[in-house]
């Protein structure tokens, strides 16, 4: 058994008639444009292999084109694969029949649309019970159970409502408590919050943060959004034409980019927010600071020491000292990087 | 050179066997199977007389009743309901009551077969390109094919009388429906079939509990259209022995009496205007969904 609750091995995606025949020619390093070109056929994903841990939030991050969506769908089999293995609790995905694969879907893996996906001649309480209904949830049980949910994403007293007569927000978290409703280990978020404006967005992913912190569910979340990737995400993985460039936690994006596509993205970042105390330490002899915990981000830190006008933390992990940072080491991290090489970053690990 | 001034047509004598060979064939098979065809359309031979018999039976105030009534339940208006029973008494006051029964019941079964064919078909064809392929140029030609020539073999298979006229009116009223039914099942938004097909519904769950429910306002465009045009030939009917407000029509062309051709002619035309405005506001009622409103 693999640490990993979702695993994606080898996965290859091909549009076209003839996709299986193309494998081998992607395989040995023909690229997008010139597939297109010469054999009519489409590169959606190229031998993406990723591991997606329980319990966490994992981001997969990239541009539109880059293959993010295709790459849920496959998850849950929306779309079929060209050749590859997803493995699920040590199933796989794509060996499932048709009734086995419409039971993962119903049990195991829900789903959370960028359009949100709702059924406009449903009320928002229909809506919810969506998917309890194909469970074959006893209605009274389904509305019980909905109603839990409603209330958990703060849309009490709106169940009788159309989705049509809801804000954007508001839609999207019926979309939500209908995931949640299915009480499925495996939430997919596709584009979830992308079609909410930025105050409603950091709202969502507010009551995202808040509901995983109780539920620890195995959360893929899609988005072309670096600061949302950023905040919510525990991993992320980053795609760029079909093919996964880097993968790891924010803050070794963001510190160790794995090439000029990946610090192109990250230079624009809010660095004291993603950078922990933990990335920063170390020990520089006995010298005493304030004390912070290692999981706190150099903005907080900062915080915390402009209040007790100090200008060295020590890093605490578990009740014990793992290191020293100065407040120049932090200002340093922050810095914008001067060329795209992120030269700073290898002074402090 | 009379190659290129005449057109190269078939010998005479052999496209005249060639038609002949057709007609006596057909009234060969008309002949052997003519008696078991009508059987089979028995019991919706005595569906319908026995549903004029019970609209001609019932007493008239009841049957005004009924009909402002499911008005009133379709369209949720009194003018339409008033407006549906003035109709009704007028037709009555002028003469044309049995006649109007008569039509009314030849158009609720047609429409009746119409919905329990047309439906399952559109469904089909909205599962499959290739079968909507198959469909469509039949639609096409039942919607365009003059009506006489297909009276004529149905005539010669089942004699004259109300069942040839019903099929006849079927033939011409069901293409809307099929067509729209396929139409809305295909319109139906892919990201909420793809929501649907995320929650693991099955092929029944998401036409019964997605598809249909979203396709109903095209579905029923379709219904309202059937009965429209299933009213368009109850004239055309007549010619082969339906009763109803078409006889005294037909009386009207060949005699010019212009007054029975008008009245006739008219209480139609109410029919239609009752049919179609209950029919239409139904179907609104069927999107109140639709409307936003956000009322935060």
């Amino acid at each position: 058994m693999s640490d990993f609750k979702i695993e994606i091995k080898n996965l290859y995606k091909i549009f076209g008639p003839n996709d299986k025949n193309m494998v081998e020619m992607v395989a040995n390093g023909m690229g997008k444009q010139e597939l297109l070109d010469q054999h009519k056929h489409v590169l959606g994903l190229r031998d993406v292999n990723i591991g997606i841990s329980a319990n966490s939030i994992n981001v997969i991050m990239g541009l539109s084109g880059s293959g993010k969506s295709t790459l849920i769908r496959h998850i849950n089999r929306l779309i079929e694969p060209t050749v590859g293995e997803i493995i699920v609790d040590g199933d796989d995905v794509l060996a499932m029949d048709p009734d086995r694969i419409r039971d993962f879907r119903r049990f195991e893996a829900s789903m959370v649309f960028q359009k949100f996906g709702l059924m406009p001649h449903r009320t928002v309480m229909e809506n919810c019970m969506y998917g309890l209904n194909i469970q074959g949830v006893e209605s009274a049980e389904a509305e019980k159970r909905a109603k839990h949910w409603l209330n958990r994403v703060g849309l009490s007293g709106f169940e009788d409502r159309f989705p049509a007569q809801l804000s954007g927000g508001m839609q999207q978290r019926v979309g939500l408590a209908r995931a949640l409703a299915t009480d499925a280990d495996i939430l997919l978020m596709d584009e979830a919050f992308s079609a909410l404006d930025p105050l409603i967005r950091a709202d969502m992913q507010g009551i995202l943060l808040d509901l995983q912190n109780e539920l620890h569910k195995t959360i893929v979340f899609i988005t072309h959004d670096l600061d949302e990737a950023l905040r919510i995400g525990d991993a992320i993985a980053i795609l760029r034409d079909g093919e996964l460039i880097q993968k790891g936690t924010p803050q070794s994006i963001v510190l160790k980019p794995a090439n000029d596509y990946v610090a192109d993205f990250t230079k624009d970042v809010n660095r004291a927010r993603v950078l922990t105390l933990s990335t920063l330490s170390h020990d520089s002899g006995a010298k005493e600071g304030l004390p912070l915990d290692s999981e706190l981000s150099i903005e907080e830190a900062m915080q915390e020491m402009i209040v007790s006008d100090q200008n060295l933390v020590t890093v605490m992990k578990e009740g014990k000292s793992i290191g020293q940072v100065s407040l120049n080491d932090m200002v340093a991290a922050i810095a914008k990087p001067k060329t795209t090489q992120t030269g700073a970053s290898n002074a402090y690990r | 050179m009379s190659f290129f001034t005449e057109f190269p047509a078939m010998e005479r004598a052999e496209l005249r066997d060639l038609k002949k060979g057709i007609d006596s064939s057909f009234k060969e098979f008309s002949r052997s199977w003519g008696e078991s065809i009508e059987a089979f359309f028995d019991p919706l031979f005595y569906f319908l007389v026995n549903f004029e018999k019970l609209l001609l039976a019932t007493p008239w105030p009841i049957i005004i009743l009924i009909i402002a009534a499911l008005s009133y339940v379709g369209s949720r208006s009194w003018k339409l309901a008033l407006g549906a029973a003035v109709s009704f008494m007028l037709i009555g006051y002028l003469g044309m009551w049995k006649n109007t029964m008569s039509t009314v019941a030849l158009i609720s079964v047609a429409t009746l077969i119409c919905i329990a064919l047309g439906i399952p078909i559109g469904i089909a064809m909205s599962r499959s390109d290739r079968l909507q392929a198959m469909i469509t140029p039949v639609l096409d030609i039942m919607q365009t094919i003059p009506i006489f020539v297909y009276l004529l073999p149905v005539v010669m298979l089942l004699g004259i009388g109300k069942v040839p006229g019903l099929i006849a009116v079927c033939v011409y009223a069901m293409p809307p429906i099929v067509r729209l039914t396929n139409l809305g099942l295909r319109l139906v938004d892919k990201e909420i079939l793809e929501a649907a097909d995320a929650f693991g519904s099955n092929y029944r769950q998401r036409l019964f509990s997605v598809q249909l429910p979203l396709a109903l306002p095209n579905i029923f465009a379709g219904v309202n259209q059937t009965i429209m045009m299933a009213l368009a030939m109850v004239v055309i009917a007549s010619m082969i022995g339906v009763k109803g407000l078409g006889v005294p029509v037909l009386q009207s062309i060949q005699n010019q009496y212009l007054a029975l051709g008008l009245m006739n002619g008219l209480a139609i035309v109410a029919l239609a205007i009752i049919f179609d405005r209950v029919s239409q506001q139904y179907g609104k009622r069927l999107q109140r969904h639709r409307e936003g409103g956000n009322d935060e």
